[in-house]
């Protein structure tokens, strides 16, 4: 009886299954390595899964090195549908997207900032609670940064704090881009949202708690990426503020 | 209460902004009826002295309130050493195991 219970749980749901979007630009240090523990843990917690890289067409050669590691671990688990150019990373998840096989899509940076032991976290949240989408977050419980000095942490929990007090959004960690979608829930958040770039995330989990969605949050760890260079970069504070006040007039 | 008007149907089609206003301008009116005693309903000189600075009172609070949020937020915000050693050492294995296994970087 209480085997016959115990190899019950182990067994995940069998048409469960998780699509990972990684897009990738210059991350050719970076995804051997996510693409490795992606394998590692989903082996471990025997979840059906694929993984699939949109890369758009890195000048490092990340795509050769994709190619080599779909030959190391399955067509049917490393999916490539790259693009010819940096066309963004807001159309880079709605091309994968299309391509998903999965009834659940995972969504995350490949530069090794978002560690793969949270997932089977993400999918025993959602199971728990029947979310439409679980978000990681680096404000609530265990939840950290590494890598941060205070200058950093303070424009974080202030920028945090001032988009808690005016949107009210119902969720910790908004510009995090670590999450766990339903499908058909990601699919119609993305035909809602109208922004670009960095308010992107921000946008989709304001959309969510608007449109009535349910919301699990998993507290993780943000360790700041190792090898390569931030791509959004640019002058995050002007970007931020100005998606916090379209996102405050518009919805 | 408060919650209760919040969930109403009419801030559902209400942006952030268009709550924000109406809330304000709520309390606004509300200060303005006892300061002024707008409805001459002879509010007590007291209530009106306690209302007057009120405004002033509460964006003080709330600064406050802010500041120490913040700060409290940021003392306690987590460093995750554990979690960036076992990242080094994970990367350590995966580039081992991965070269057994051919890739060519
Ligand atoms: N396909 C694609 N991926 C991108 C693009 N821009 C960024 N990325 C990827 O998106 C993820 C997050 O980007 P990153 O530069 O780390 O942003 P940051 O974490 O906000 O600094 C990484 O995996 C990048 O390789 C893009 O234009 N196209
Ligand atoms: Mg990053």
């Amino acid at each position: 009886m209480a085997s016959c219970k115990s190899s019950k749980k182990k067994t995940p749901e069998e048409t469960d299954k998780y699509s990972v979007l990684l897009p990738t630009y210059n991350e050719r240090e970076n995804l051997p390595l996510i693409v490795w523990l992606l394998v590692k843990y989903f082996g471990e917690s025997g979840y059906n899964y694929e993984i699939i890289v949109i890369d758009d067409g890195s000048p490092d050669g990340t795509l050769q090195i994709a190619e080599q590691l779909q030959k190391i671990y399955g067509e049917d688990k490393i999916v490539l549908r790259p693009r010819a150019k940096k066309l963004g990373l807001g159309t880079a998840y709605i091309h994968g997207i299309k391509h998903a096989t999965g009834n659940f899509i995972i969504i995350m940076d490949a530069d090794l900032s978002h560690h793969p032991k949270f997932i089977p976290e993400f999918i025993k949240k959602q199971k728990e609670g029947g979310y439409d989408l679980v978000s990681g977050t680096r404000y609530r419980g265990d939840g950290g940064v590494y890598g941060w000095d205070l200058r950093r942490k303070l424009i974080s929990r202030g920028a945090n704090f001032i988009t808690q007090v005016l949107l009210r959004p119902g969720a910790s960690d908004l510009t995090g881009s670590f999450r766990l979608y339903k499908k058909e829930v990601l699919e119609h958040l993305v035909a809602h949202c109208v922004s670009k770039g960095y308010v992107f995330q921000m946008e989709m989990i304001v959309r969510a708690r608007q449109l009535g969605y349910t919301i699990g949050e998993v507290p993780i760890s943000f360790v700041d990426r190792v090898y390569g260079e931030s791509k959004l970069g640019g002058n995050e504070i002007v970007s931020f503020l100005k998606g916090l006040l379209t996102l405050f007039a518009t919805t | 209460m408060n919650s209760v008007i919040l969930k109403s149907p009419i801030f559902f089609i209400m942006t952030k902004l268009l709550e924000w206003l109406l809330v304000v301008s709520l309390v606004a009116v509300a200060w303005g009826l006892v300061t002024f005693d707008l409805l001459g309903l002879h509010v007590s000189a007291v209530y009106k002295e306690v209302a007057w600075p009120m405004p002033v009172y509460l964006l003080v609070a709330f600064g406050c309130y802010s500041l120490a949020a913040v700060g409290y937020r940021v003392a306690t915000f987590n460093d995750c050493e554990d979690a960036a050693r076992e990242l080094q050492s994970q990367i350590q294995e995966a580039k081992e195991d991965l070269k057994k296994k051919g890739l060519k970087m």
